[in-house]
């Protein structure tokens, strides 16, 4: 009996084990070339393995173009040329394993870092980065909190929360005129925080939050929460989370015979939901921050090398991805120099016309301007909406 | 109204339930006769699903019969997840059966991760939709809905836990399985050949494994190389819950689990005024596991010996 019991209590603990033991990194090819000087190292952070490793690998596609496409071009600071190299961790949309990964990438001296994508890792590895002294810009973590803290480090290239939020509530209660609303999120930094942000405008434009209901990142089951808002007969679901958990949760929904509208956040707006959801997909809304790839100034062309390079459809941030590192470069050329210290001052101040939208960054580190884009899938397809918010011209 | 919202609450655990009652089988089979709790079993749902799913893919892309297509790849991944589940018990545990309890379980961790590994480096990271060539049609019972896929879990579910009890107690492998669980030595002199007996064991839970994979899959419509953890970690828990080793007990524990996660997370919220919420559907689980081992640390049927395969 006491083998026994000593023998479950360790299988207990495999979970954690499990977590732990599962770390990948995937160091960049970095030839040695002769004729260049200074090799200069950017950190990029995200989830490569684990439930959202699809997006993870999109935003480090990303990272990885930009990386490759400056060494193409022969870049030159400080009238030095310079190589870059990436070193790329997995945080595994583990917030404890993230401040594990920033800490090796501040080992590794790394320049500055692009990451991590989800907020609920972004925020815990800033501290990391702000302590010391490394430039951190996150592609993705819209979570208001994280430029909140009042680092001078933190930076991101897409709106935040607040105002995909506001958009959405808004949207919701005005537009569509749902009168109650049930709202699920995910209680990950991210999830949790456009759902509130969603509350918050969707209450002030006149709807009624009548349920409030709570889910993982992990999970794949919603049935019991979905069949117990099913009961309340709200007029509109709202989720706060990525689509690991959006697809399923839509296809459930679906299968309960409920024919109430859905809406969801930046997570879900990948062509991977519209692919597992199905038919189950047509007439959610979603928002991303940002204007759509066909009105970016350099979208078009970005999306075709991206495809042609990969073989794939961008998922989500792979734009933001590029932008953040070519922007991370600007700054550096501007200071003539790699050294964050020296660097850091250069990104409060620059514009830099990416991929995406002209990127200026305001006191926080938070982007200037930063539009909405709200989308719908019709026949199959995310289709633009309406754009709100001017995007900085 | 409230009465349709419970019938389809009962309803969604008992599907939750039978899959979570076909993986546990699994788990407390492997426990019932070498005492070794085997983590890659979640693995091993996994690899049964993407097996699975690229077969029936090859099948509709040659306009196989949609049944017959269905039929084939569950055979397939039945076959893949059996020899898999031999290889593993051959590299992993076999080498280790003398070694102290801590070996193999460590062991299981290295086979889950590798296997993980493995699919996420064949079948990629992005999620796979899962091809339903079935019109999958809702039913009201009620006021409550129910799909074909779902009853086809239960039943399949029922008719595979029936086969099992079968074998293990009508049959000479299973009475040989039986006389291994009971005393592997005296097994032994008697002429059971143990190794093959393990083999046979592994090879069956592997099996319903399989059949796991290909439930959830459909039931889903999602593939992924990580699915396998939580589900593994359900299962197991649901394992222990009806007393791990025994195969009544699993399918108890099972069906429980998934009837207690969701009538927990449909109810926690409203019954106590929104202090607790779905948030809490995980902690409701493990707290009621908790609390059975506390009273009753073999679980709630108990490791009967005799009854133990």
């Amino acid at each position: 009996m006491k083998i026994y019991s000593s023998s479950v209590l360790a299988a207990l603990l495999v979970p954690l084990i499990l977590t732990a033991c599962n770390k990948q990194s995937e160091p960049a090819a970095a030839e040695a070339s002769g004729g260049s000087d200074i090799t200069i190292k950017i950190g990029a952070a995200a989830p490569l393995t684990g439930p959202q490793a699809h997006l993870g690998k999109d935003n480090e596609n990303g990272t990885r173009m930009a990386i490759e496409d400056a060494n193409a071009k022969g870049i030159m600071i400080g009238g030095k040329k310079v190589r870059f190299e990436l070193v790329s961790e997995d945080d595994q949309v583990d917030p404890k394993m993230a401040t594990i990964v920033a800490q090796n990438l501040v080992d590794a001296k790394v320049n500055g870092v692009i990451g991590h994508m989800n907020s609920g890792t972004t925020i815990p590895a800033s501290r990391i980065y702000h302590d010391n002294g490394i430039p951190q810009i996150s592609p993705s973590a819209t979570a208001v909190a994280y430029t909140a803290q009042g680092y001078d480090n933190v930076f991101r290239v897409m709106a935040n929360d607040s105002q995909q939020g506001r958009v959405l509530g808004e949207f919701a209660a005005k537009k569509l005129g749902a009168k109650k609303i049930a709202v699920i999120d995910d209680r990950t930094a991210y999830g949790q925080g456009i759902a509130d942000e969603f509350v918050k405008s969707a209450e002030a434009s006149g709807a009624q939050i009548i349920a409030r209901e709570y889910t993982s990142d992990r999970a794949v089951d919603f049935t019991a929460v979905l069949t117990s808002i099913k009961g309340k007969q709200p007029d509109l679901i709202f989720f706060g989370g990525m689509d690991p958990q959006s697809a399923p949760m839509v296809k459930q929904l679906r299968g309960l015979g409920v024919k109430t509208q859905f809406m969801t956040g930046d997570g879900s707006y990948t062509p991977s939901f519209i692919q597992n959801a199905g038919a189950a997909s047509e007439g959610t809304y979603a928002s991303l921050p940002g204007v759509p790839f066909d009105q970016m100034p350099g979208g078009k062309d970005f999306v075709a090398r991206y495809e042609a390079k990969y073989k794939q459809p961008i998922q989500l941030y792979a734009p933001y991805c590029y932008d953040a590192v070519n922007v991370m470069i600007d700054a550096m050329q501007k200071a003539g120099s790699a050294e964050p210290a020296k660097y850091l001052p250069e990104m409060r101040k620059l514009v830099h016309d990416g991929v995406t939208a002209r990127i200026a960054f305001d006191e926080k580190g938070d982007l200037k301007g930063g539009a909405i884009t709200l989308y719908q899938v019709r026949e199959g397809k995310w289709q633009p909406v309406q754009t709100m918010g001017a995007a900085q011209q | 109204m409230i009465v349709d919202i419970f019938v389809q609450q009962i309803i969604n655990g008992i599907v939750q339930g039978s899959v979570y009652a076909l993986v546990a089988l699994g788990y407390t089979m492997v426990y019932g006769i070498l005492g070794l709790i085997n983590f890659a079993h979640g693995e091993v749902v996994m690899v049964g699903a993407m097996v699975a799913l690229t077969v029936l893919q090859a099948l509709l892309a040659a306009a196989v019969a949609p049944l017959l297509a269905i039929l084939l790849s569950l055979l397939a991944a039945m076959a893949v997840c059996m020899a898999l589940g031999y290889g593993i018990e051959r590299v992993a545990y076999r080498p280790l059966r003398n070694a102290p309890r801590l070996a193999p379980l460590i062991t299981a961790i290295g086979v889950s991760i590798v296997l993980q590994n493995l699919a996420m480096m064949i079948w990629g990271r992005e999620y796979h939709a899962f091809p339903l060539p079935l019109d999958n049609a809702l039913h009201a019972l009620g006021g409550a809905i129910i799909t074909n896929v779902q009853i086809a879990i239960v039943l399949v579910a029922v008719a595979v836990m029936a086969l099992l009890l079968l074998i293990v107690h009508r049959t000479r492998l299973g009475r040989a399985m039986r006389a291994v669980a009971e005393n592997p030595a005296a097994a032994m002199l008697m002429g059971v050949d143990i190794n093959r007996v393990i083999s046979a064991t592994f090879m069956l839970g592997s099996a319903l494994a399989a059949v796991a994979g290909f439930m959830v899959s459909a039931n889903y419509g999602i593939v992924h190389y990580y699915m396998g953890f939580m589900l593994g970690l359900k299962a197991f828990t649901a394992a222990v819950l009806g007393g791990i080793g025994n195969l009544r007990g699993a399918m108890l524990g099972g069906l429980l689990l998934g009837l207690i996660e969701s009538l927990g997370a449909g109810y926690i919220g409203d019954l106590s005024g929104g202090f607790f919420g779905s948030n809490y559907q995980d902690v409701f689980a493990f707290m009621v596991l908790i609390a059975v081992l506390i009273f009753r640390p073999s679980g709630l049927l108990g490791e009967r010996v005799a009854e133990r395969a």
